[in-house]
């Protein structure tokens, strides 16, 4: 019976959300007296005015129907109006209208008798209201009422769903109706053919809905089944693990390429220069403010472009990073050429520097950056649920990969790089400038981290610790990917990124990020110069 | 004999550093528990505990400067091995706690209960006797050491990714000490300390001998660095740290010499860390901080490396520096500490005692005297400049 009352109740909030678009007020006149009709007569003129009703097919029917099957529609004794009527305290019932909803008031138990049902009265309304939402013109209720039944799943909706499944045409809708019936054949006392069927579709379907509800059939499913049944079962983990795996997939992906932004620009300067740049992450923080910037500066002169604020801070984002990170270079680690490790502890003073020149400017806390309206949201694909800001993180940093990997290619900038990479002397001695050259190289990393920080101002909490979070985990991916060439810090990025999220559910997020670290740690005994060794004389510096 | 190998090579600063340690270890409590509070010489208990932390970080940075400065081995994780001696003693003084406790567990510190544990995990039996913890403040710092570095030295890790590496070793601790499940406390880490050997913890006695006992550390320390930097194997472990190759291929196990030198000075920080938790009264997960560790270079890098006096007045002067900052300038300390961190490397990379050395061979203090510290000579940075 709860369950039925829960049915009900899903055909009339979904009904009463296609009353309030106003059709009603134009069609109730020509049901009034329809349901007039309801209180007059013996049950079997009360049969036919319900047939009536549902011949219609006009959703403004279903509160009253509800309302009749429920045993709480009562006509006046003295006009024979129809209304809808609850106890209220005291001897007295407050009165709704049937179609409008409208309160009447309260009045007297005596002024109202009931409108009588029986059972097969009973089993006309719910065919008739099954009919009334499986049978709606508008595709949403259809898919909502069928969803409904899947979760309610009654052995009496078979037949409304047969000729509903009959009628429909829309692909998807006759699919969920189809897996509806089949829930409620498994709780009917069909044959044991039909619910081999059923476990069939249901197997089909394959998500946690249908495996709960085979779950819930397992002890009933009698001798026979019982093989048909773990089967299903059987095929739904299996289909429910393999859409686990890709959905980690994902997130290892989507972790990955996260990892990959933040250090592709710390490869670079690492790689030419022999150098890791602790004040990197602050570079990524310099972008993450930048977008914070724009964004301000667009809600307050020019809402209308928010949605193109990303674009617009991306190529500010870069300048701003990157010239920040030709002054470094001009300014203190050209000093340092040849002593890597004290370069190293500079350019930490330096971050410090700049984490607290950013709290004093923009104040310790976070800041808010808004996701732009094409980068809010999910879809889905199977069981898999896919966010769009992920999405085009994803892209993004590939874009910036393959970017990188043109400009390192194809300009004679990136030949020149490549040469100062192998052999610095004998670059210098063939006439590139290798000082301009470093810094370049280093304002074009920090321009990258620059674009990172935009990126991760959408999936990350703007505020002056951003780079603290990510600088550490960069130099993972960067000494793991090895120097010297971007796919080491791609393949490094990615790996790193789905080891991790594939840990996660087994080891928890803390214990797998260790289980990494200790894995690095062990991975540089093997190979001290990462994944993709640069080879030749440069090596054994 | 053992005289003659700890105090046979000692160069004179070194000396008078130690002794004047030996000196304050005495004088500072005195001062603090003989005279009245009125009295003009009374140092104040703050004092006491805020330099006797200090002196703690100045062995730190000591340890650091070993294997950095005389080594080559720049660790950005020496404040991994200065937590778990910290833990070592924390677990001890824990369990001194006793009866004590919120809880009045007479065998479960209060952590343990509030997080619903039965038993006392294996790992804490036996740190209810002293001598059991004061052997792990040692060991387990430098057992972690010896198989993090036999892995490392031996696969020839070196230079930025050595650093890394060390860095991701305290990261990972870190993570690992923040877990409730580890025994050791989560997030909140140990604390609320009653009493250490049966004294009572708070009391100005046990903080004067706590600081006596860091001052004696550290004096400690210096002699025994400056005899191991002294010796026959001190020069190798200098020329190691200016071309490791060419010391190889002349016949010395290069990874054997790096890995006593860093075991050493693991044990250095262990100890360090034990003296330095009964003084602040806490040692919680934070002090696995990947920057903390940075910043023990800092005060190394500032007083000079490659000197062993140079890391305890860094420290000090770094950390002093610190404490004025974050009390009256707030907003600017981190100024201060990058803007320092950035001056030293680039004008003194030899830092202050480094630099006045220079000074003193080019005849500034009066007349030129012969070159005794050549911890840091010119010709290696050159060296390191060239690859």
């Amino acid at each position: 019976m709860i369950r039925m009352n829960r049915l009900l109740c899903i055909a009339i909030l979904i009904l009463s959300a296609a009353l309030a678009a106003g059709k009603a007020s134009a069609q109730s006149a020509d049901l009034k007296p329809l349901i007039a009709a309801l209180a007059v007569g013996n049950f079997a003129d009360r049969e036919k005015a319900v047939a009536a009703l549902a011949a219609t097919g006009d959703p403004a029917a279903v509160p009253a129907l509800n309302a009749l099957a429920e045993g709480d529609l009562y006509a006046h004794k003295s006009d024979k109006a129809v209304v809808i009527a609850k106890k209220a305290p005291g001897r007295s019932f407050s009165l709704t209208d049937p179609l409008t909803g409208a309160d009447l008031g309260t009045v007297n138990s005596r002024e109202v008798s009931k409108v009588k049902v029986n059972n097969g009265l009973r089993r006309s309304i719910r065919t008739a209201l099954a009919g009334l939402t499986l049978m709606s013109p508008d595709r949403n209720i259809r898919l909502t009422a069928a969803d409904g039944i899947f979760k309610a799943g009654q052995a009496d909706s078979i037949e409304a769903l047969d000729a509903a499944i009959a009628a429909e045409q829309d692909a998807e809708v006759k699919t969920l109706m189809q897996e509806a019936r089949a829930v409620a054949v498994l709780s009917s006392e069909l044959p044991a053919e039909a619910k081999t069927e059923a476990l069939d579709i249901l197997a089909l379907r394959g998500d946690r809905d249908a495996l709960s509800v085979i779950l819930g059939f397992r002890p009933s499913a009698g001798e026979e089944l019982s093989a048909q049944t773990d089967a299903a079962i059987a095929r739904i983990e299996g289909s429910l693990a393999n859409w686990e795996a890709a959905q980690n997939i994902w997130y290892g992906i989507s972790l990955g390429s996260v990892l990959l932004l933040a250090a592709i620009g710390l490869a670079i300067t690492f790689g030419v220069m022999g150098v890791i740049n602790m004040a990197h992450g602050e570079m990524v923080m310099l972008g993450a403010y930048t977008t914070f910037v724009v964004q301000e500066f667009i809600r307050n002169s020019a809402p209308a472009l928010f949605d193109y604020s990303l674009a617009i801070a991306l190529p500010l984002a870069f300048l701003v990073s990157a010239s920040v990170g030709l002054c470094i270079e001009r300014g203190i680690i050209r000093h340092l050429y040849g002593r890597p490790l004290e370069t190293l502890l500079a350019t930490w003073g330096l971050s410090l520097v700049l984490q607290q020149a950013v709290r004093t400017i923009f104040g310790p806390t976070n800041r808010e950056v808004g996701n732009p309206e094409w980068m809010s949201g999910a879809f889905e694909i199977g069981h898999m649920t896919i966010t769009y800001n992920r999405m085009w993180i994803i892209l993004f940093s590939l874009l910036v990969f393959g970017v990188l990997l043109l400009v390192l290619r194809k300009t004679s900038f990136g030949l020149q790089m490549r040469a100062v990479t192998q052999n610095r002397a004998m670059a210098a001695s063939m006439g590139i400038r290798t000082p301009w050259i470093d810094g370049l190289t280093f304002a074009l990393g920090s321009g990258v981290a620059g674009l990172a920080g935009v990126a991760l101002s959408q999936i990350d909490n703007v505020s002056p610790n951003l780079g603290q979070g990510y600088i550490i985990d960069s130099f993972m991916v960067v000494v793991f990917g090895g120097v010297g060439n971007l796919w080491g810090t791609f393949v490094g990025a990615m790996t790193l990124g789905v080891v991790n999220k594939f840990l996660e559910p087994y080891a928890g997020a803390v214990l797998g990020k260790i289980l990494v670290l200790v894995f690095i740690i062990l991975f540089i005994q093997k190979r001290p110069r990462g994944l993709f060794a640069l080879k030749g004389r440069s090596v054994e510096a | 004999m053992i005289s003659t190998w700890l105090f046979g090579r000692m160069q004179r600063p070194v000396m008078a550093a130690a002794i004047l340690l030996v000196a304050l270890a005495v004088l500072v409590p005195v001062l603090h528990l003989s005279l009245p509070q009125s009295h003009a010489l009374h140092v104040p208990t703050y004092i006491v505990a805020l330099t006797g932390k200090y002196l703690t970080y100045a062995l730190l940075a000591l340890a650091l400067d070993l294997v950095w400065g005389f080594c080559g081995i720049l660790s950005l994780g020496h404040g991994a091995f200065f937590a778990l001696g910290g833990y070592a003693m924390g677990m001890y003084l824990m369990r001194q706690i006793g009866t004590r406790g919120v809880y009045g567990d007479p065998i479960l510190p209060d952590f343990m209960v509030f997080l619903n544990y039965k038993e006392l995990p294996w790992f804490w039996y036996g740190f209810d006797h002293f001598w059991l913890a004061a052997i792990m403040i040692v060991a387990v710092p430098g057992l972690l050491a010896f198989v993090f570095g036999w892995f490392a030295f031996r696969s020839r890790v070196t230079g930025v990714y050595l650093s890394i590496i060390t860095q991701a070793l305290t990261y990972a601790l870190m993570l690992a000490f923040f877990r409730n499940n580890m025994g050791f406390g989560g997030n909140n880490g140990l604390t609320d300390f009653k009493d250490i050997l049966g004294f009572d913890i708070q009391a100005d006695a046990t903080r004067s001998a706590l600081f006596a006992a860091s001052a004696l550390a550290l004096a400690g320390g210096l002699v025994i660095s400056s005899a191991i930097v002294g010796s026959k194997f001190g020069k190798v472990l200098v020329a190691v740290r200016d071309s490791e190759s060419r010391v190889r291929f002349l016949g010395y196990r290069v990874e054997h010499v790096k890995l006593f030198v860093f075991v050493v000075s693991a044990c250095m920080a262990g100890i360090a860390g034990a003296l330095y938790v009964p003084q602040v009264g806490i040692i919680n997960p934070g002090e696995f901080a990947p920057a903390n560790s940075i910043e023990v270079v800092i005060w190394t890098a500032v007083g000079g490396r490659g000197t062993l006096v140079g890391p305890i007045i860094g420290a000090l002067l770094v950390n002093g520096t610190k404490s004025f900052f974050t009390a009256a300038l707030p907003e600017l300390w981190l100024f201060v500490l990058g803007g320092l961190f950035i001056f030293v490397t680039v004008f003194m990379p030899k830092g202050i005692v480094g630099s006045l050395n220079d000074l003193r061979e080019r005849g500034w203090f009066g007349r030129k005297r012969e070159n005794r510290d050549k911890e840091l000579p010119e010709e290696s940075i050159q060296t390191a400049a060239a690859e």
